[in-house]
Parts: structure tokens; sequence; C-alpha cells
């Protein structure tokens, strides 16, 4: 179909379409068979996950466009949504997988009649060559690559087109799942190694804008900073057939916009709405919102161990018992999330997150202070990330109030969401914070690793502990069949509490805003749409 | 000499005197950029990154040299017409250039026009009916217009027109989904349109830019409406009016063709002044109608630290600047024949 037909179907579809949102024009057909349109307030700045420089809503072109080996099942939620299953990992790319009786090695067989968009079967000489690539390339792929313990090409190895083998330097369970991440695709190395050059023999200048893969949408078009096209893979081997022929993404930059454009029904989908706007936008007729807690993450407040009084446990303790935590739950996160505060004062189970001991009880707190010798309290800058200003500004205002009445100053200070991450993670001197780590691999070990062990990027309070170094060192491999799987993880998160340098305030939700007419929504950790799975209901 | 020959002479010298001028707006803005906080390499290398990975991003993004053989490096880059990558995008700077500026263009000088086609009779009516309802209509609206902040005016615009009114089509940027934009010849999506003889692209396009321009408009009416009006009243108190007056030529005559062009001076400074400010000032409208311009886009490159995008945007501006200046002076030879004498 030439643009003249196009132009000429489309206007005799839709006479004065340009004065009327798109779905009032076309009921039937755009909202029911061939397309959606999702709106986002970030923008996508490369078409390769691996390249270096390539933010993080750009991820959902990996996910959309490309297949990994494998991929991780469904689940339903409580509420009856859906979301993807951390311990149900399934057959993307191979159909079927076997892994040693020491857990070191694991052969992988590639699914028969795979084949890339030009038709090319996929082989395991691909998946060698992506993995390759995603180890290699380094940034942020490869340390979420050596999560997994995958961290040389050595490991990598193509036995014959059919089979592909991954050596461990020993066993642990984050291996397989971490190929379930966005970032281990598998990219049709053919097409990439004829655009490759001397200088860049990984192809990224043009995969940057060329995708080359098997995945269940091809990019039909790409406007940097305004739209992508994704037309759907007939052929698609890693799943069923998606719902909807064409996805348009549109990068709409004002949240008041994207809210006006769900509520009228001009769009199918808008992702990652602020808490505020989901609690209205649930009673709005015609849209569905749905908000799933986001594994493994939790909104807190982290008293650095570098400034003079947190170092004392006892003056900790009492940071976390001033906390108004239920006025916090309801202005900051609208009670949109998961309450994190008011649990048992035992460790009973592993499941995790889980409700901290601590509560707001200014007698308590007041008399830890004056037990640690801060009966007259201390000045501490309170700090958070403007780019999370929507959740943090209200949640530092209440904490700023709730350690004025037990007589610490708080004063709030607002970093520049560029500048986060260098002054909180890097260089970690920020005496009182706000921070929202939320781990990929959802166990709760993985997450101990990011946060509490000392010079990690999360941790950025300077934590170190070698009690819990040793545990986290102990478990973070380990199967959680191992007999000493659950008493490691209940004394991590008993040291977690007791020593409370990080203050778990609430675990957030994500939220999504759909129009009635769309259906299939699964949850992801990695918090990108995942359109492979939408269908017209 | 000829006076074709003088003019060119002119203009020529006016852009020669412009190159300087354009050097050290580089120069501070290189440094300025430099000397903000935040670490690009750092953003850039995303969440999960470590030192090491932090450090081959600084190397790829060529910021661990020094600065003057990182500023040299950019002028080298800079005369084979290379902006540099934008790494908040993707896209090389002169491909966002190109494509943005024409974008912020197109909403500014229609807004612009609009702006003038309203504010000019509205001035004129003013100057001529001092202290009636219609003076007091122009103040009240000028007033309102450059009180109320772009933002607000857009979002309520599109509250009305959009979502309770569904007379102005979505807000989601230059063209609505629907229609494929025409060949690229200007960037203009009017013009490019005419050209391509696409109607119903070009109808889709102007319904696209009614909200964002109105929003625009409303904010520029006070200036030039004000400096209207106030020209005018001077105007009409001149002694050349006065003398027309008594020679007895009609009051319509005397208005257009003596008074309206003596008055048009000020309104074109202002006119390039407002210009001015509104192409970098529309960031706000471009946020809130999802419109691809230049604004947006130098803002989101100044709070990631971009610094390939912020000086390619200065860059753009500055000789932007330099150009608008001119065609001022230009357009007042025309007007004025007093003006070109100095030779």
């Amino acid at each position: 179909m030439n643009r003249r037909d196009f132009l000429k179907g489309a206007t005799s579809l839709s006479v004065g379409a340009s004065f009327l949102p798109l779905f009032k024009v076309l009921p039937a057909s755009a909202a029911s068979q061939e397309t959606a349109v999702v709106v986002m307030g970030g923008t996508i700045n490369s078409l390769d996950i691996h390249r270096s420089g390539t933010n993080r809503d750009s991820y959902q072109v990996a996910i959309n466009c490309y297949d990994r080996l494998v991929s991780f099942g469904t689940k339903q939620m409580p509420d009856g949504s859906l979301s993807y299953d951390y311990d149900n990992v399934a057959p993307e790319l191979a159909e079927s997988w076997e892994i040693s009786d020491d857990g070191t090695v694991m052969t992988f067989t590639i699914r028969e009649g795979a084949t890339f968009w030009d038709g090319k079967p996929v082989t395991a000489h691909d998946v060698k060559w992506s993995l390759d690539r995603a180890v290699s390339l380094g940034g942020f792929p490869t340390v979420q690559m050596k999560a997994g313990r995958l961290s040389s090409p050595e490991q990598f190895e193509a036995v014959d087109d059919r089979t592909f083998r991954i050596t461990l330097p020993f066993s642990s369970k984050l291996a397989l799942p971490d190929l379930a991440t966005p970032i281990p695709i598998i990219i049709n190395s053919e097409v990439a190694k004829a655009n490759a050059t001397e200088d860049d023999p990984w192809a990224t200048e043009y995969l940057h804008r060329n995708p080359a893969g098997s995945g269940a949408y091809k990019v039909a078009r790409w406007d940097a900073g305004q739209q992508l096209v994704y037309e759907r893979n007939d052929n698609w081997a890693g799943g069923p057939v998606p719902g909807y022929a064409r996805v348009i993404l549109r990068e709409v930059p004002a949240q008041s916009t994207r809210r006006a454009l769900i509520e009228r029904g001009s769009v199918s989908v808008s992702q990652n709405i602020p808490n505020k706007d989901a609690k209205e936008l649930a009673s709005k007729p015609g849209v569905k919102v749905v908000s799933t807690p986001i594994e493994n993450c939790i909104f807190s407040l982290c008293t650095n161990l570098d400034f003079e009084p947190f170092k004392d446990k006892r003056v900790r303790q009492a940071v976390a018992w001033s906390i108004p935590y239920q006025k916090i739950f309801e202005q900051a996160a609208y009670e949109q999330g998961v309450p994190m505060w008011g649990g048992t004062n035992t460790v009973d189970e592993i499941a995790w997150p889980q409700k901290s001991p601590y509560s707001q009880n200014l007698e308590k707190a007041k008399a830890l202070l004056a037990e640690a010798g801060y009966e007259d309290g201390f000045d501490v800058p309170l700090s958070f990330s403007l780019s999370h200003a929507d959740w943090a500004e209200p949640a530092a205002l209440l904490i700023q109030q709730g350690l004025a009445d037990i007589g610490i100053r708080a004063t709030i200070e607002k970093i520049p969401g560029a500048n986060w991450r260098t002054i909180a993670l890097v260089e970690k001197k920020l005496p009182l914070h706000l921070e929202n780590f939320g781990g990929w691999l959802n166990t709760p070990d993985y997450y101990f690793y990011w946060a509490y062990i000392k010079g990690n990027l999360f941790n950025s309070y300077n934590y170190d502990n070698p009690e819990m170094a040793k545990l986290v060192d102990d478990t973070l491999d380990m199967a959680m069949d191992h007999p000493d799987y659950a008493p490691n993880v209940k004394r991590m998160i008993e040291l977690a509490f007791d020593e409370i340098p990080r203050i778990p305030l609430w675990q957030p939700t994500l939220n999504v805003a759909l129009n009635a007419s769309v259906g299939g929504y699964e949850y992801w950790f990695h918090r990108q749409m995942d359109i492979r799975v939408l269908k017209p209901v | 000499m000829s006076p074709i020959w003088l003019k060119v002479r002119r203009v020529a010298l006016r852009l020669l005197q412009a190159v300087p001028t354009v050097f050290g707006i580089l120069v501070v803005c290189f440094l300025l950029t430099r000397a903000l906080p935040g670490d690009p390499a750092a953003y850039f290398a995303g969440m999960m990154a470590d030192e090491a990975s932090i450090e081959e991003v600084r190397r790829n993004l060529g910021l661990d040299q020094p600065m003057p053989v990182q500023f040299v490096t950019y002028l080298k880059d800079l005369m084979q017409g290379d902006l540099g990558m934008a790494v908040s995008t993707g896209q090389p700077v002169m491909d966002e250039l190109a494509n943005r500026l024409p974008a912020s263009l197109e909403l500014t000088l229609c807004a612009l026009l609009l702006s003038f086609l309203i504010a000019v009779p509205l001035g004129v009516l003013a100057a001529t009916r001092p202290n009636t309802w219609i003076d007091h209509l122009c103040r009240f609206l000028v007033t309102a217009g450059v009180s109320l902040p772009t933002f607000f005016t857009g979002l309520a615009l599109m509250y009305v027109f959009y979502y309770l009114l569904d007379w102005a089509p979505a807000p989601m940027g230059r063209l609505d989904m629907m229609y494929l934009p025409p060949e690229p010849v200007t960037g203009f999506l009017t013009i490019d349109t005419v050209i391509a003889g696409e109607w119903e692209v070009l109808g889709a396009a102007l319904a696209q830019l009614a909200l964002p321009v109105i929003t625009l408009a409303l904010f520029t009416l006070a200036p030039i409406a004000r400096m209207t009006r106030a020209a005018m009243l001077q105007t009409l108190s001149s002694d050349f009016v006065r003398t027309a007056r008594a020679a007895g030529l009609s009051g319509r005559r005397v208005l257009v063709t003596y008074a309206f062009r003596n008055a048009l001076l000020p309104v074109v400074t202002t006119l390039g002044m407002v210009f001015s400010f509104v192409l970098g000032a529309n960031v706000l409208v471009e946020k809130v109608f999802a419109w691809p311009g230049i604004g947006s886009f130098a803002v989101e490159a100044l709070v990631v630290s971009d610094y390939a995008s912020v000086q390619g945007f200065v860059l753009s501006m500055a000789l932007l600047f330099v150009a608008l200046n001119l065609l001022i002076d230009v357009i007042y030879t025309l007007i004025d024949p007093r003006v070109g004498e100095e030779a």
C-alpha cells in the first residue's frame, strides 16, 4: 500500500477525524482489531539496549522487538490482574533446557522453526554473538548480566546450530532468571556483522536505529522524540500471536495531557501514572487502572552511617519510631501501595518486602534519643531526587514534621534528577535521604546484596556489617530450597530491622491506566509496557 | 556605487561583525555547561552502572580530556558541520535541530501572525477611541493574556476545547497519527503540505496547531497591542497628522497612510523582541501539547547535562538572533526611508 492509498483510505474512514478523538470516529476498527495507542512521558533514545547511554524508557524496544532464551510465565494477583511469575521460567526462543547436577552447566535447545524477521533461522551462533555483546559492551547491561554470574564470552558456547551451552563459575539461582531480563536479547548476528565496521565490531551504530531481531513486533517507524510505531510480526515463534497488528507509542511529556487523553478515550494505554491520578481515574467510566505492587522494591528513608549522630543504632531507631507512616501513606502514596511498617517484633517469614516492626511512637523515639545522648536533637539535611518529587516531596515534609517532634531539625534539600546518582549513589554523602531501589530479580538476598553490602551502588548510606556481608555472600547464589536459605534470610532481615539504616516506608505500585477496550495487560518487574500480551476485548 | 551593491555590502559587514559575537557565545556556553553540577557520564551510564562503566561512558563521550582539548575538538567538528551526538535522544544534534527548529518556528510564527492580526487593530482602535469601552477591553485582554502563565492557558484551553467540547483534536503533537507527514522541504508542515498538495494533511496540521497557537498568541498580545496603542497615540498627536487633518484629508487616509505607517516602526521592534523570547520560552506550551520543539529539547538536555545538545541549541539561537536583527533592520529601511541614509 502506498501513501496515497493509505491516505485515501484513512480519509474515507474518518471524515472530520482531525476534529475528533481517534477512537470516537473509529469505534469498531481502531479499538477492536487493529491499532492500540500507548502514551508515555519519557522518551526513547535508542533501539539498542546494549548501547552506551540508552535510557530506561528505551528498554521496551528490547522487550517487544527482541526475544530472549527464556521468559517468565504469568500469574494472577489477588485483585485479578496479571503479573509475570518469577518462580516460573518459561520457554521463549529456547524450547527446553537442562541444568547439570552440580548446577554449573545450562544447555538450551533452540526452538525449531524460530526465524528472524528476514527469514533466517535463529541459531545458537546468533545466541553466542548476542550474549557476548551483552557482556562486552559495558555499562548497565554488563552489570546486570554479571548479577546472573554471566560475565565473560568464554562462558558461552554454541555446541551446534540448535544447542547452546552456558557454563557458570558456580551454581547460582540467579543465572536462569537473569536470562529473562530485558538485557540478553538475541540479535540477528549475520545482519549485525554485515553492518559492523572495524571501529564498531558490535554494530552499535547500525543497531541503534535498525533493530534486527526475531521478536513479536518490528519497528515500522521511529520519529525520535515523537513516536514509535510497532508492527506485528505474524511469524513470531516465541509465544502466542499478539492481539494488536499495530501499536503506536506517542511521547507526551505533560502528565495532565496524558490524563486528558486517556479519560477522553483518545489513547488505549497510559503507562506509569502517578498515585494521585491512579486513585482518581479508577472511578472514571471507560478507564480501568491496574495498580500492581512493585516486587522487591521499597520506598525508604536512609540514614547515612558516615554522619556522626547516625553512627549510633539507637539514633537510627529513634528516627524510625518518629515517622508518621500512616499520613505519609495517605498523602504521598494516595494509599496506592503496601504499608511497610507496624509488623511483628520477630521475623517469622522470608517473604520480602515485609513490614518493619516500627510505627510512629514518639515516646519511644525520644527515650532512645536521650539514651544516645541527643536529647537536644541535632540538625540534618533531608534530601530527595526531584525526579521522584511526586511522592518524595510530601513524604519529606511529613518526615520533617515527625523529626521535629523529637527535636531533630531537618532541612529539606531537593537534588536535581541528573545529579542524584552521582551525589547519592556514587559519592554516598547524603546524611538523610529518600531512596527507591527495587531489584529486578525477585529474591530478598538480591535486594540485600545491592542495598546492604558496603560499596554496592544502592547502599547509599555506607552500611557495613561483616555478619550481613557474610550472610549475603553465602546466600546470594544458594538455591531457595537449600536448608540454610530460610534461616539466613531471616537473620538478614532481623539485622536489617535491628540496625535499621534503611527505614521502609511503603512498597510502591506501578499504576497503568487502560481504556476499557484493552485487555491482557501484565505487570513486569522492568516496569515497561510489554505490548505483546495486549489484546482487544 | 550602485544602491544594490551598497545594501549587499552593508549586509555582509553586519554578518561579519556577528562572527566574534557568536564565537564569544560559544565559549561562554561551553564553559558554563561544564561548570554546572551533575555528571553526564554517571547519568548516561545508567542506574546500575559501577565506577568502571561510568568511566567507560565518560571516555565514549570524550569527557575525560582536558577542557581546552575538548573545546578544540568541538570547534574542529563544528567546521565540518558536526555538532555532536545528543546523548539524551540518541540522535545527532544537527538532525535534532533540523527537525525541531522548524517545529518551534512554525508555532511561533503562526502565533505571532495571529497575535499581530488581533493586537494591531485592537491597539489602533484603542488609540483612536481613548477611554471608551474598546480601550478598556484592550487593556483587559492584554493584562489577562500576559499575567496568566502559558502552561495554565494551554491547559485551560485544552480542558475546554478538547476535554469538554471535543472541538480540538487530541493534543499529541504536530500531526494526528492517522496521517503521514508530507515530504520535508522546509520542515513547516503548513508549507510542505501545500507544496505536496495534500489538503487533508494540511487540515490536520492546522487543527493540531490551533490550540498551541492560540495559547501563545494570548501571551504575545500584550506587548504588541500596548506598543501599537502607544505609538499610534504619539503619532496621532504629532504635527504632520495635524497638518494632514487641517489640509482636509479624510480620517481614514490620515490614519492608514500617514499615522499608521509611522507608528509601525516601534511595533516592528517589539515584534522582533517578542519573537526572540517566545521561541525559547514556549517550552511549557511544547510540553503541554507534546510539540516536538526546540525549547523542550534544550531544557531536557540541560537537565541531564547533555553538553553537545545545549551548545548546539545556543549556537543555533545565536545565529537566528543575528539573522533576525538583520531582517528587522532591512524592514526598517523599507518602512522608513530615512533609516537607510547612513551608508
